[in-house]
């Protein structure tokens, strides 16, 4: 479990100081795997960073596993960073060493004998799917085959926790994917406490549990991820869920918006369009309209315009909000 | 044509051409010698440069990194004719003597281990700041940093910037047949400058630049080498 204290962090900078992280509190259950998001800039990556101490925070406590980060001295500080990984947008790798001796890099910094180090290492390289790539250097890899002996390498001295800084960004959606499945099997194989950094919501969709979402250096909302996704609370939160905005309607101007979201199995059955106009009369234009998969789940959300004429706008609000598994808000129409 | 070679110029060429394979051999070791010396002293240097700033691997105090590029500061702007006049007595007390090739070595090495410093700090800035972070979040000590990340990273840099050394140290080399060094430096100048014996003057620096071609080559495509960034 990692536990994250009324964190602070400061940078001086020309022109005064710039509060980077403003008193962020979190608690990352064991085994799970944990997003934080945010746009450029939120401070997602001075937060992970203040995890493993290559940022020291200003203020507040950091706590892995009960040891508290924040106070431990160096010797015990390299010791315990054995046991929080990290890997990285640009891999990061040794560009001198072949993959096999990159691999045995954190072993070799442990003081593992080498012969038992490169046979770990064959084996992390065999899990990540490269088992013929050992002598092969970084520069002959691509991008995605860099990520997977990043990967190994974070594997080699049995971490507890992994931590991952944007760690698909640099690559194509097919490897993104690729990439996020190998973590998602770490995960799961070997238990390990995956903390991912992202800016790309399809990320987090795709294999977080919960989700923190970071907003100028302040966690603005944070919950399992298909509760965020379904029913988004901030603004920040909302931005992320729907990408490009709210849709503004030039052809329905003055018209009455409000977003549906509807998440879970039993919903998607009945179609909500066609019993509103149906059982309401209410005839609405979707305006907007988008579904994803979030942990086996399928969760939507659509932006409906509702019938210009005002009782039945209203009626149209009331059926909305008695309808099962549906939750909604006024949009304004701008 | 047949004048030439009855020409005084030829003939001192002819008398001194027994000298110029043991002269191209002073040239080489000294400059070789003073190179290895100097990058014993400025490799550390060079890596306390980097290191040791603010931010760094490994800082040092203020007052100590600025006091380091004083010193580097200074002794790169001395001119090394004047150097070479300072670090004499230096060569009379280690060497017994300040005449001759071995004498030109403590004034090479002196001239040339700031400059391997500022060579090697290039080098090492050039490592990218993610590998080391990387090896920090790995829980490397500074040194482990240093060993087996900075050094092996930026080796191919390293050793293309020896060779600049090499070459650089081969012209001070030279130049120390001024003041009684040995070498191709010393035939140059005592026979073709100072006797108007342009003819050697020429052979001479030709054979010079005969070593430096080879230094380069060498130098490059040893660099080329061993690095391993090259898609092959």
């Amino acid at each position: 479990m990692i536990e994250i204290q009324h964190l602070t962090k400061r940078f001086a900078m020309a022109g005064g100081t710039v509060v980077a992280l403003n008193d962020i509190n979190l608690t990352i259950p064991q085994g799970d795997i944990f997003g934080i998001i945010g746009m450029s800039g939120a401070g997602k990556s001075t937060l992970v960073r203040c995890i493993n101490m290559l940022e020291r925070p200003d203020e507040g406590t950091v706590t892995v596993h009960g040891r508290a980060m924040q106070s431990l001295s160096a010797p015990e500080l390299r010791a315990a960073r054995r046991q929080i990984t990290m890997i990285f947008q640009q891999f990061n790798l040794l560009m001198q060493r072949n993959c096999l001796k990159n691999v045995c890099f954190p072993m070799e910094l442990a003081g593992i004998p080498r012969a038992k180090a490169e046979a770990r290492a064959k084996e992390l390289l065999e899990l990540v799917g490269l088992p013929d790539k050992a002598g092969a250097y970084p520069a002959q890899l691509s991008g995605g085959q860099k990520q997977r002996v990043a990967i190994a390498r974070a594997l080699a001295t049995n971490p507890e926790v992994l931590l991952c800084d944007e760690a698909t960004s640099a690559l194509d959606p097919n490897t993104t994917h690729a990439i996020l499945q190998l973590v998602q099997k770490i995960n799961a194989e070997l238990g390990i406490t995956v903390v991912v950094i992202t800016h790309q919501m399809s990320v987090v969709e795709e294999i977080c549990r919960h989700v923190a979402i970071l907003d100028g250096g302040s966690v603005v909302e944070q919950g399992e991820v298909s509760d965020i996704f379904s029913n988004p609370q901030s603004d920040a939160a909302r931005r992320l869920v729907f990408p490009a905005g709210v849709p503004t309607t030039e052809l329905l101007p003055g018209r009455q918006l409000v977003r549906v979201a509807f998440g879970g199995g039993t919903t998607t059955d009945k179609p909500l369009v066609a019993s509103l106009a149906i059982e309401c009369g209410a005839l609405v234009s979707i305006v907007a309209a988008d579904t994803r998969l979030v942990n086996g789940q399928t969760l939507g959300s659509m932006v409906l315009a509702l019938p210009q004429d005002p009782a039945s706008a209203q009626k149209a609000v009331a059926y909305i909000q008695n309808y099962p598994g549906i939750t909604m808000e006024e949009v304004e129409n701008v | 044509m047949s004048g030439f070679f009855e020409s005084v110029e030829w003939q001192t060429l002819v008398e001194l051409l027994p000298q110029m394979p043991f002269a191209v051999w002073e040239t080489f070791y000294a400059t070789a010698l003073s190179t290895a010396l100097a990058l014993v002293i400025g490799l550390p240097l060079g890596v306390l440069l980097v290191v040791g700033e603010q931010g760094g691997v490994l800082p040092l105090p203020r007052w100590l990194m600025g006091l380091l590029n004083a010193i580097i500061n200074l002794m790169r702007s001395v001119p090394f004719l004047i150097l070479m006049i300072f670090v004499l007595p230096l060569s009379r007390a280690l060497i017994g003597t300040s005449v001759g090739t071995p004498a030109t070595i403590p004034p090479l090495v002196a001239a040339a281990f700031p400059f391997v410093a500022r060579l090697v700090e290039t080098s090492l800035r050039e490592v990218d700041g993610g590998v080391v972070e990387a090896a920090q979040s790995m829980g490397a000590t500074p040194f482990q940093i240093i060993a087996k990340v900075m050094l092996p990273e930026s080796l191919p840099s390293l050793i293309a910037n020896t060779t600049i050394a090499l070459t650089t140290i081969l012209g001070y080399s030279a130049m120390a047949g001024i003041i009684g060094g040995g070498g191709l430096g010393q035939i140059a100048i005592n026979y073709g400058y100072y006797r108007y014996k342009y003819l050697t003057m020429v052979v001479a620096t030709a054979l010079l630049v005969v070593v430096v071609q080879l230094f380069q080559t060498v130098g490059t495509r040893l660099a080329a080498k061993c690095d391993k960034r090259l898609k092959r």
